[in-house]
């Protein structure tokens, strides 16, 4: 039913095809192009489209379409791990405050508050103040950044879940709290965690493209969106499709994860089945 | 809205506040290896960093370090700026006034084209207007904003030069910059009004303030937009203390001397207090902004008691 639902919504099947088409191009690219992502040539550098380069050679003679790619990978993977384990750390503490009320709820709610009262892009940096700006680093400053409004999200969503009454049978039944957590509360949270999973990453391919652009983020020679723009920007007004190329590779990604996001969150809602 | 609903929530501020500077305290000094050769980044002497270490106090305990900080941060004395040796509260008061001028700017620019194409999009609802709008808010909150600058500079600058390149001190120098930060909130604006005020123009009151020979435009403009504007009003509070924090970005590629370029240098030069400073400034103004929004929609909206 929810496949065929899936399918039927228009915005939610094109993006996905473009989501998974965008991954097999990163994957396939980079290894049949024939240029190194690194593999400089000085001897063809700043060339214009043509049938060798399809967008042109950067300011080290190297293949921007190969990098395109290449860095979409990089992006990609940057974004979806962070994630998962944000949203895992969130969904975590969020049913714990949620489950266990009292104290332990305020303490992670007023850790989620303090690491959210901090603007993103600053408690980024001082994360990669101290850790350097390493691919662990950048990970970590996602995950920092993500998890508290996740874990608020699901905190509210699990203590209206156990306001049910099915989860008052099962502890009038004598059901451990353990198992109404794994059998009762999750199963019902499991559509809110993939839409907010979902929704997240354009947040994160967002994050790390900003920092990347800043200098702060992914560093040289490793290859990120983000950074790509912010290396050709100095070639902006002779060659705007070098920075061009890479930040609508960006923009395509988030617009796709958002309105597969959003078409998720409409399928899953429980509400629309009634 | 209670007078001890307004202590309770400002004692809350205070709580996170202090979480932040806890927060950042430790972020900053569980640095692997040791704070001062990590903010020197280049090989020095072992006198010299032992000497840096005390002259800054980082010989101490860390609990005795943190309680000299929170002493100093009451009084407002953040320490001082390792790179630039200038009080860190003097430098965030210098550039303050700048990324003020930004956000106000950015703010007007943004609010007012996001009121008034949401309004267009809910009033002319799965029409033409509302496509093309509902279209240009979805461009404005997924388009990372360092894109939205440069295709700014690229074309208002280089191919039409209308406006200069980067901040020179001139009004005209702040419409790009403005604009670049103020794009994605307009994007949020623009489809929170059309969601919000679809809501309103639904409700029975709309049909009988019509009903009473009000004409449609009346209906939504005196009735559902009042009502309307709740949600949007907290939203535009929490973005405006957003823009004044975040502004890293444009900041950079405009070289605006504000507070989100000061965060930059002090990363870029590895100036532990200065980072420090500016990271519990912009949390302070969160925290405001945050407190003021639920006033403001607790003094707007009768039914919502602050505590």
């Amino acid at each position: 039913m929810k496949v065929k639902d899936f399918i039927r919504n228009r915005m939610a099947f094109f993006s996905a095809v473009i989501i998974i088409l965008i991954v097999l191009f990163s994957l396939v690219i980079p290894a049949i192009s024939g240029f190194d992502p690194a593999g400089q040539d000085l001897s063809s550098r700043l060339c214009p489209p043509d049938s060798v380069h399809f967008f042109g050679t950067d300011e080290l003679g190297r293949d921007v379409l190969t990098r395109l790619f290449y860095g979409t990978r990089i992006s990609l993977l940057v974004a979806l791990i962070p994630t998962a384990i944000s949203v895992l750390i969130g969904m975590i503490l969020g049913i714990t405050g949620a489950y266990c009320g009292k104290w332990v709820d305020f303490m992670i709610m007023w850790l989620a508050d303090v690491t959210l009262s901090v603007p993103g892009m600053l408690l980024a940096m001082v994360v990669l103040y101290s850790f350097g700006g390493s691919f662990i680093s950048v990970f970590l400053s996602l995950v920092i950044l993500e998890w508290g409004s996740i874990a608020r999200i699901v905190r509210s969503s699990a203590l209206s879940i156990q306001e049910s009454e099915f989860i008052t049978a099962a502890r009038t039944m004598g059901v451990r709290s353990l198992s109404i957590i794994l059998r009762h509360i999750l199963p019902n949270l499991i559509p809110t965690i993939i839409v907010l999973f979902t929704l997240n990453i354009p947040t994160s391919i967002l994050s790390e493209s900003a920092l990347s652009f800043l200098g702060i983020g992914i560093q040289p020679p490793g290859v990120s969106l983000g950074l790509m723009v912010n290396q050709s920007r100095q070639f902006l007004f002779d060659m705007p499709w070098l920075a061009l190329a890479p930040a609508g590779m960006i923009m395509i990604l988030v617009l796709a994860f958002h309105f597969l996001g959003d078409a998720l969150r409409d399928i899953l809602d429980p509400r629309s089945d009634i | 809205m209670t007078v001890s609903g307004i202590i309770k929530r400002i004692g809350g501020v205070f709580l996170v506040l202090l979480g932040v500077m806890l927060l950042i305290f430790i972020m900053l000094r569980i640095i692997p290896g040791d704070p001062v050769s990590v903010m020197l980044s280049e090989h020095v002497s072992q006198e010299t960093i032992d000497r840096i270490k005390i002259s800054m106090g980082l010989d101490r305990s860390l609990p005795a370090q943190f309680f000299s900080y929170l002493k100093g941060a009451v009084r407002g004395d953040l320490g001082e700026s390792y790179f630039l040796k200038e009080p860190v509260v003097d430098l965030i008061a210098e550039a303050f006034p700048y990324t003020l001028k930004l956000a106000v700017f950015a703010a007007l620019i943004a609010w007012a084209f996001g009121i008034i194409s949401g309004m267009i999009c809910a009033m002319f609802n799965n029409s033409f207007p509302d496509y093309l709008f509902r279209g240009l808010s979805l461009f404005g909150v997924s388009v990372p904003i360092f894109m939205v600058a440069l295709c700014l500079q690229y074309l208002l600058y280089f191919k039409l030069s209308v406006f200069p390149l980067s901040y020179d001190g001139s009004f005209g120098s702040m419409v790009l910059p403005a604009i670049a930060l103020g794009w994605n909130s307009a994007g949020s604006v623009a489809r929170l009004t059309r969601s919000s005020l679809m809501e309103q123009l639904g409700s029975p009151y709309i049909d009988t303030a019509m009903a009473k020979g009000l004409s449609y435009k009346g209906a939504v403009i005196k009735h559902a937009f009042r009502n309307a504007m709740l949600p949007i009003v907290t939203m535009m509070a929490l973005q405006f203390s957003g823009m004044l924090s975040g502004a890293v970005i444009t900041e950079s590629i405009f070289s605006i001397p504000g507070i989100g370029k000061l965060a930059l240098t002090a990363i870029q030069t590895r100036d532990m207090p200065l980072l420090q400073g500016t990271v519990l400034f912009t949390a302070f103004l969160i925290a405001i902004g945050n407190l003021l929004a639920d006033v403001l929609n607790a003094l707007l909206d009768p039914r919502i008691s602050v505590s």
